[in-house]
This record gives C-alpha cells, structure tokens and sequence, in this order.
C-alpha cells in the first residue's frame, strides 16, 4: 500500500523537477518548482518525518516560492520566457544520475529494508535542539538575522 | 527499499543540475540549486529512516538547519538579483560578463 | 479506532452518551461496514478517513451558507435595515437562490490569460482553507485528524495562499488584478508573523503542537468559578487580540481588506472570475475564517470546555460552536463598524506594533510560567506587558494634531 503511494509521489516529483528545469514560461516553471517541493514534503511523511515536511512546505512553498514570484514580477522587461534545455547540461546531468545510480546500486551496504522505529515526535526534536544542537540553533538565528539585513540592504534604493 | 529512496534523490538531484546549468534567467538556476539542496535533504531522511536510531535523530536535525540555511541563501541570492537588475538592466547570465578576462 | 495521537491520548473525562454521539455513531457504521464485507484493515482506516472528511463537509459548507445570510442580515441591522428577507422565512432561504444563481453564470475567462493558473487558483485556495479544518478538535475525541504537529500543520496550509493568490492575479492578465494580488501577498506575509508568534505562548507553556493537548491543559477553574482558560491571563488575552486581528487581516476582512476594495479595484485579484469560480473564492475566504477563529477557540478560549462548572452537561461540540459564533459574530460587527485602513497604514501596525508585542507575548508567558503560575505570575507578566505597550504607545505616537470633531444634524 504504501510502495503504491511511494511510487506514485516520487513520478510527480520527478515530472514537476523535469518541467521546472525545462519550461520556457517563467511563472509555470515557478509553479512546478512549488510542486516539486510538494512532492518532497509528501516523501518526507512517507519516511516518518512529518515535522520536516511541515517545514519544507513553509518555508519553501510559503517563503522561497513567493519571493521567486515577486523577483520575476520585478526583474523583467518582457513577457518572461526563457530557453529551455541545452544539450551540454542534458549530458552532464544523464552522466551524473548514471554516475550516481551505479554507485548506490553498486554498494551493499544501502540494500536494506525498512527496520521498524519508535515514531519521531515533536517532543523529541525540541528536546535534541534544545541540549544536543543548541549552539548550532544559535549560529542558525544569527545567519537569518545577518541574511535578513542583509537581503534589505541589498535591494534598498539609495536615497538620493 | 533505501536503494530505491536513493535513486529517487539522484534523479532530483540531477534534475537540478541540468537546470542549474542549462538555464539562462539567474533566479532559475537558484531554483537549480534549490533542487539539489532538496534532494540532498531526501538522502539525509531517508538514510536516518533506514538507520539504528541514535538518541537526538541527527538525519532530522541536519535536515532543519538545511531548509533553514537554503531559505536564507534563496532570499541573499534573489537580493543579488534584483540589485543586478536595477545595475544593468538583464537578468541573463550570459550578458554579465564584465569581469571577463 | 477512536481517534488517538501518536502517543494514545485519549481524554479520561466523563463521556455521557450525548456527548459522544457522533464517536459512537461512527463506530457503529464502521462496525458494520466490516461485517458487511468483511475487508482488510487498512479499508476501514481509510472508510474511517473518508466518513470524517465528509462529516467536516457538509457541517462547514451548512455553516458557510447560513452565515452569508446572517452576515448581510446583520450588517444590515447595523445599518437600520432589514437584511435578505424575501426568500423561505426571514430570509434564511437567500443561500439557495444565491447558489442557483452563481451555478446558472456563464463562466467567462479573459481571452489572453493563462488558462491553466486561472483554472487552478480557486480551486488551490478552496482546498488550503479546507484543509486547515482538518486538525481542529471539534469536541471531546472528536478530531478529524490528529497530526503531532498538528499546528504547524495549520500555520504550513496557509501559507500555501498566498501562491494561490498570486496565481488568481498572474492569471487573469489584468494590471488591476495583479496590483490587488500583489496587496494581498504583502498583507498576508505581514501578518502571518504575528499570527504565529502569538501562538508560540501557547505552546510554550502547553508543551505540545498538539490542538487536543491543549484544550486538556485549558481544564479546571480556579477557586471554583473561573476556568482556567489562557485568556484569563496577560499574556494570553494579549496574545489572543493579537491573534484575533491578525486573522482578520489573513482573511481580507474589512477594515483589512484592500485587496478586494470594492469601491477602488473592484474585486482585486478576483476580478476576472465570474460564476462558481468566484463563489469558491467567496467560500474560500468564509472558511478560512472559521479556520481562525476555531483555532482561536482552541488556543485562548478552552476549545470544547464550558465556561461554568454547572453547566458541563451541555455537549462539548455545542460549547465550541457558541464560541465559534461569538467570534463570527464579533468580525461581523467589524466588518459592520470600522472603515477600511490604508495599506501603508496596515503594514506600519505590522511591522512596528503588532511584532513587538507578540514577542512580549512570549516573554510574558515565560515570566508567568517562572514566577509560579499563580498571582504573583500574573501580576509580573501584566507588568512586562504595560510597559512595552506603553512604551511602544510612546514612540510611534504620529504627531498629528487633530482638529476638534464637529457634528452637523440634518436640520
């Protein structure tokens, strides 16, 4: 039952990615990038890691997309269109999922089945975040405080 | 079954290669990037899923602070963009190429 | 197969049979289901899902067409007219001869716009605001879905609209359209800050993201009388306002709604839908407002739990609908009273009042819980929060003098 939903989640993904890296609209593109993230979060449930999807899907569909959206809207001088594929990129990225598929269907040691898991509560990440990562959390806070200032300082027109 | 999870993850992250690399318009080859650090976070969960688990789970917590750091690099970057925009006029990378040699 | 959360929470309170009728009536259909036709498990679970979600359907699509009807009749009241009277008894019937006549429209799409997103945009708004109604406990043991982060849950569904939005603007190729979506994206995104900072609170001294932990942490009356809500504290009526408003401005309710200024864009980013389209835009937003305000029953107001200890016999769904029209009725009297801010006048009470305070919200809560949860945290917590409002009152005062008011009668 759940190998049915996991194969059918991973082909959207997959086509959502393929049409996002591909279409020539610019606003469609966007949209198939929201829905690959959608995708993703939905793989994320599969696995158990609900808290994450959650995630995923607020800051990438809720922030990331919206902020594509409004630089598109900003930065264009014409309808938006754009070239799709070439045939270098095309052959590096089949070079690459060749290069990557031999090695993981080369090793051994990934060819396991799912083991059974105490189910990952929420509880359970705050208390890791709040002992074991607190220092990194801190260094998270600072980064998006410096990105945040930073991100405004940019696109500030100056005042003349 | 992790092998399978794994391919999946590859094809993603190729999918953002081939449009990280063959796109013209900046804020796409953001999106690119943004693909691969998705896929990149699929092959953390998936291996924690598939893993003994150790007391904080570390495949979780590495994928949080990354969806954190991608959502702060998307917003620096597309800043770029627009301030690049408003410099010369174009958002194709093939015409920005004033620091060439 | 009674709803439990991932770590069997089922609540332990008296469970008399009208209380529970629904529960129990849903386990029997189910019980009979499966001797019926004997099927597998994951059946049932799934015939489990599928009653649930069609139970939600038709409770909130009821409540949808019966408040458009009491929204103009009350409004009109405000305005010292009679509402919607004509149609089926004090005009209770208007639903129907509305839903006819939006069904019999034609559906026009504008000739160069992108078909697909304007197709889409409705239809994604419509299921983001459905979806959010999905975690919220609607009595005892009657959630449709318990999901442990259930809140993030919510606050994650909608986020989705404002793409949603955009969509419904970018794809009807209107200058006006775009410029309406392009407000509401900018109100949304401002608001959705204090939305959820106003919660953190919440969860801080519940200690869960759980909607059902937190009506079992609203249990109990102190000295007997008055319960223990989390408005019945500083920082919880606080955040409460805070949180009130900004869902009000999440759902482009007058006085926040410039994006569909009926007298200055016409209908903003819903400008080029005509028919069903636009009353699933219409139904999208009545949701999403029932989606508010049940959370903010929830969260401040004790959810299902009764006021008075007496009166614990009365169902618990019933309690959380009172409240669910109280609050209805309260952004009604809005709509009907205050007049429509301007949009910068919007974003500066965003940026520069409503997200410090939120933030002395969770500072108040944290000092509530530390100095024992009693009358000497309450008192510390009112003080943390008089000070940084009135230090905030202090700052951004506007420095505008105005003229004494006049009145002039119709002589």
């Amino acid at each position: 039952m759940s190998s049915v939903a996991f194969v059918l989640i991973a082909v959207l993904t997959l086509a959502a990615a393929l049409a996002a890296a591909t279409l020539q609209k610019l606003m469609h593109a966007t949209l198939s990038f929201a829905l690959t993230f959608v995708g993703v979060a939905a793989l994320f449930f599969l696995l158990g890691a609900e808290f994450v999807g959650l995630a995923l899907i607020f800051v990438y569909i809720g922030a990331v997309a919206v902020l594509v959206v409004f630089t598109i809207l900003l930065t264009r001088r014409d309808v938006g269109k754009d070239r799709g594929a070439n045939w270098g990129g095309a052959f590096l990225a089949v070079a690459m999922f060749g290069g990557l598929t031999w090695a993981i269907l080369k090793t051994q040691s990934v060819a396991i089945a799912a083991p059974h898991i105490r189910a990952l509560t929420v509880r359970r990440i705050g208390e890791a975040l709040m002992t074991s990562y607190v220092w990194p959390l801190q260094c998270v806070g600072l980064l998006l405080t410096a990105a945040l200032i930073g991100a405004l300082v940019l696109v500030m027109e100056e005042k003349q | 079954m992790l092998q399978v999870v794994l391919i999946v993850s590859a094809a993603l992250f190729s999918t953002g290669l081939l449009a990280a690399l063959s796109r013209r318009h900046a804020i796409f080859i953001l999106i690119g990037i943004e693909m691969m650090l998705g896929a990149a976070n699929l092959n953390f969960i998936a291996f924690w899923r598939f893993s003994p688990q150790s007391q904080p789970p570390t495949g979780i917590m590495i994928a949080i602070f990354s969806i954190a750091i991608a959502a702060a690099e998307a917003a620096v970057g597309l800043a770029l963009v627009i301030a690049v925009y408003r410099h010369y006029r174009t958002t194709n990378v093939d015409h920005l190429n004033q620091l060439k040699g | 197969m009674i709803n439990q959360s991932i770590d069997g929470f089922l609540h332990p309170d008296v469970s008399n049979s009208v209380d529970q009728i629904f529960v129990n009536a849903k386990q029997w259909l189910l019980g009979l289901l499966s001797w019926l036709t004997n099927a597998p498990g994951w059946v049932i679970q799934v015939a489990s899902s599928l009653i649930n979600i069609f139970a939600l359907l038709f409770v909130f699509l009821t409540l949808f067409a019966l408040m458009s009807v009491l929204e103009r009749k009350i409004l009109g009241r405000i305005q010292n007219r009679y509402g919607p009277n004509r149609v089926g008894p004090f005009g209770l019937l208007q639903p129907v001869a509305d839903g006819i006549k939006m069904l019999i429209k034609e559906d026009i799409i504008p000739a160069r716009s992108d078909k697909l997103m304007h197709f889409l945009a409705p239809i994604l708004i419509a299921a983001a605001a459905i979806l959010a109604l999905g975690v919220i406990p609607y009595g005892r043991n009657m959630t449709p879905f318990t999901i442990d982060g259930g809140i993030l849950f919510f606050f994650a569904v909608g986020s989705t609209t404002e793409l949603a939005v955009f969509m419904a603007g970018w794809g009807s190729n209107n200058k006006f359209s775009m410029l309406g979506a392009m407000r509401a994206i900018a109100q949304m995104i401002s608001y959705e800050l204090p939305l959820i900072i106003t919660v953190l609170p919440v969860v801080m001294v519940v200690g869960s993201l759980t909607p059902d932990r937190m009506v079992a942490a609203q249990a109990g009356y102190t000295f007997g009388l008055v319960p223990r809500w989390f408005v019945f504290t500083p920082w919880g009526a606080t955040a409460f306002i805070l949180f009130f408003v900004s869902g009000l401005v999440e759902s482009n309710r007058t006085p926040f709604d410039v994006p569909e200024g009926e007298s200055e864009i016409v209908a903003g980013h819903m400008t080029e839908y005509s028919g069903f389209k636009y009353a699933t835009f219409f139904m999208a937003e009545y949701i999403g407002m029932f989606a508010i305000t049940g959370l903010a029953a929830t969260l401040f107001l004790g959810g299902w739990r009764s006021p008075v200890q007496m009166l614990e016999f009365i169902p618990s769904y019933i309690w959380f609908f009172a409240k669910l029209s109280a609050l209805l009725f309260v952004y009604i009297w809005l709509r009907g009273t205050l007049p429509r801010t301007r949009i910068d006048q919007i974003m500066n009470f965003a940026w520069k009042f409503m997200l410090p305070m939120s933030f002395t919200c969770v500072i108040a809560a944290a000092v509530w819980h530390y100095a024992g949860r009693g009358l000497r945290g309450w008192l510390w917590s009112f003080v943390v929060i008089a000070i940084v409002y009135t230090a905030l009152s202090m700052l951004l005062d506007t420095q505008r003098k105005f003229a004494p008011r006049t009145y002039r009668f119709a002589e």
